[in-house]
């Protein structure tokens, strides 16, 4: 006993709210889901480097046939996916789940009515108007879906924004995880830009910007000089081959997506 | 204090070993005690342009493998009591050089010397890394055109990140351009980069500009630094170059377009 007391505690136990990725399985085909992964990650490569990633089974409940854990799991690990555990699915999926060693995560009610809500408003607010502060705040029910739950929107914006002074070189890399990302100095042709929320550039952009990185389809990219060379948001991405429209080139432009249409628009005062 | 300066490019061919040589020789005709360092191993070059290759008995790895000592590396410069030539070796690779024993090295020449110039290799391979991860500040040698001033962007972020004085959080490496090359009347007729679109994109004070010149390659066929030549406008540039970077209040020359005077222009000069 006396050393128990004595001893420094060893761990801690602590509920953490933190962005985790899902795949939502869409079919029990294994051959077909592992081929369209594969053509997804190729595009990417790096984009997994040992995440967790919740398996989403909601739309496979229905259907009898199970699925190979093991298999899949060993394949997601190779692309650098670490299958964390399932959400939803058939009570016969769920144990050949765990059976798989996978984690079990509770289906929570949905925030569906909260993001419906906020779908709504994004479709006002997200066409363009000069980006006022307050538009760039982030609204705090975003906030409140960051824990992992049916719903929720994949690796919301969590950490500090990230702010950059310097020039951003070629061949320099810039990851703002989990955040948004602003940069005050310019960026070359070359350099890249990465967030999981939104990027703002208060110089010349002339490098990639990629905002949204795991899939946020609301984040947004406000530069200002655009002579960029790659956009993305959520994935969606856009280079310049015949140069940049006139009417935003070297500019300040705001970008973001409709549907899945990146839309340049300029910035007009 | 002593200095040390590297002098570096990222992309092969745009000056560095003609600019070191010229750079350190200024230096040392302005009474500095200066040596100049060849970091490219393998490639041994910067005593070909000094006119030394035939004195060279040790290198750079010989003291970095505590074979000899650092006196016996170092080559006493033919036109300037100042200056020392510390050079590379042939036979080996940039492998061989290793950051204890670049260390170890440039804090004995401190002792002795004001300035220590480095002449880097190409490329942000090893050998340009140990070149520039103990520089106090940089000679960024550009040439007029998009790649060389990639190449260049690309290595100042190096600078920003990976010198001993950014991994140490101290003050950062203090960077100067230098536009070799160039040729103003190109440039007015856009065929080559102007010295403002350069520095739009690298924006990093302008250090000097050398004018494009045939004597650049009589100096260097004949082992001489280019700074030497008499008449020649790339000498003058470089000398102009050493008395900005010691603190002389001097304006950029070679810029501008020749004006023709009046006589030429009568007569149809070209």
């Amino acid at each position: 006993m006396s050393i128990m007391t004595s001893a420094e505690p060893a761990f801690k136990i602590k509920t953490g709210h933190l962005p985790l990725l899902q795949l939502h399985i869409l079919t029990t085909e294994m051959t077909k889901l592992k081929k369209q992964l594969t053509e997804r990650l190729s595009q990417t490569p790096d984009f997994f480097a040992n995440t967790p990633v919740v398996l989403e089974l909601t739309a496979i409940a229905g259907l009898g046939a199970g699925i190979d854990f093991r298999e899949l799991v060993s394949f997601m690990l190779k692309r650098g996916m670490c299958a964390a555990g399932v959400i939803g699915g058939s009570d016969a999926q769920r144990a050949a789940a765990v059976k798989a060693g996978l984690g079990l995560f509770s289906d929570v009610p949905a925030v569906n009515a909260r993001r419906r809500a906020e779908d709504q408003s994004f479709s006002v607010t997200g066409h363009y108007a000069p980006a006022s502060a307050a538009e760039i705040e982030l609204p705090p029910v975003v906030a409140e879906t960051l824990a992992p739950q049916e719903g929720a929107l994949p690796a919301q914006v969590l950490r500090p924004t990230m702010v950059i002074d310097k020039p951003v070189r070629t061949g320099q890399r810039i990851y703002a995880e989990g955040a948004n990302l602003v940069v005050l100095a310019i960026v070359n042709a070359g350099a890249e830009l990465i967030a999981d929320g939104d990027i703002h550039v208060y110089a010349a952009m002339r490098g990639r910007a990629i905002a949204g990185a795991r899939g946020n389809e609301t984040a947004r990219i406000f530069v200002h000089g655009l002579e960029a060379e790659l956009l993305s948001i959520a994935g969606c991405f856009k280079v310049f081959e015949d140069g940049i429209p006139q009417n935003v080139r070297g500019l300040p432009a705001y970008i973001h997506l409709e549907g899945s249409r990146l839309v340049i628009l300029p910035m007009l005062h | 204090m002593a200095k040390v300066i590297v002098v570096t490019s990222g992309k092969g061919g745009v000056g560095k070993t003609t600019t070191s040589a010229s750079f350190s020789t200024g230096l040392a005709m302005r009474g500095n005690r200066t040596v100049v360092i060849d970091f490219d191993v393998g490639l041994r070059n910067l005593d070909l342009i000094m006119g030394c290759e035939r004195r060279v008995v040790y290198d750079i790895i010989n003291v970095i493998n505590d074979e000899i000592s650092l006196k016996q590396a170092l080559i006493k410069d033919k036109n300037c009591d100042n200056l020392y030539i510390l050079p590379a070796s042939q036979t080996r690779d940039k492998d061989a050089l290793n950051i204890e024993g670049v260390e170890r090295i440039l804090n004995e020449l401190k002792e002795t010397f004001d300035y220590i110039v480095c002449d880097s290799p190409a490329g942000i391979e090893f050998g340009a890394f140990m070149a520039m991860y103990f520089a106090d500040e940089a000679l960024i040698v550009t040439n007029p055109e998009v790649s060389s001033v990639r190449d260049s962007d690309r290595i100042l972020g190096i600078l920003a990140a990976k010198s001993k004085r950014a991994v140490e959080g101290r003050e950062p490496v203090r960077e100067h351009l230098l536009v070799t090359r160039y040729d103003p009347k190109r440039a007015n007729a856009r065929e080559m980069m102007s010295v403002a679109d350069i520095q739009e994109i690298l924006r990093i004070p302008l250090l000097g500009v050398i004018p494009e010149s045939v004597s650049v390659l009589q100096a260097s066929n004949s082992g001489m630094p280019v700074i030497h030549m008499e008449k020649s406008d790339v000498a003058e540039a470089y000398r102009d170059l050493v008395g900005r970077f010691i603190g002389d209040d001097l304006p950029i020359r070679f810029v501008d377009e020749e004006k023709l005077g009046f006589l030429k222009r009568l007569l149809g000069g070209r």
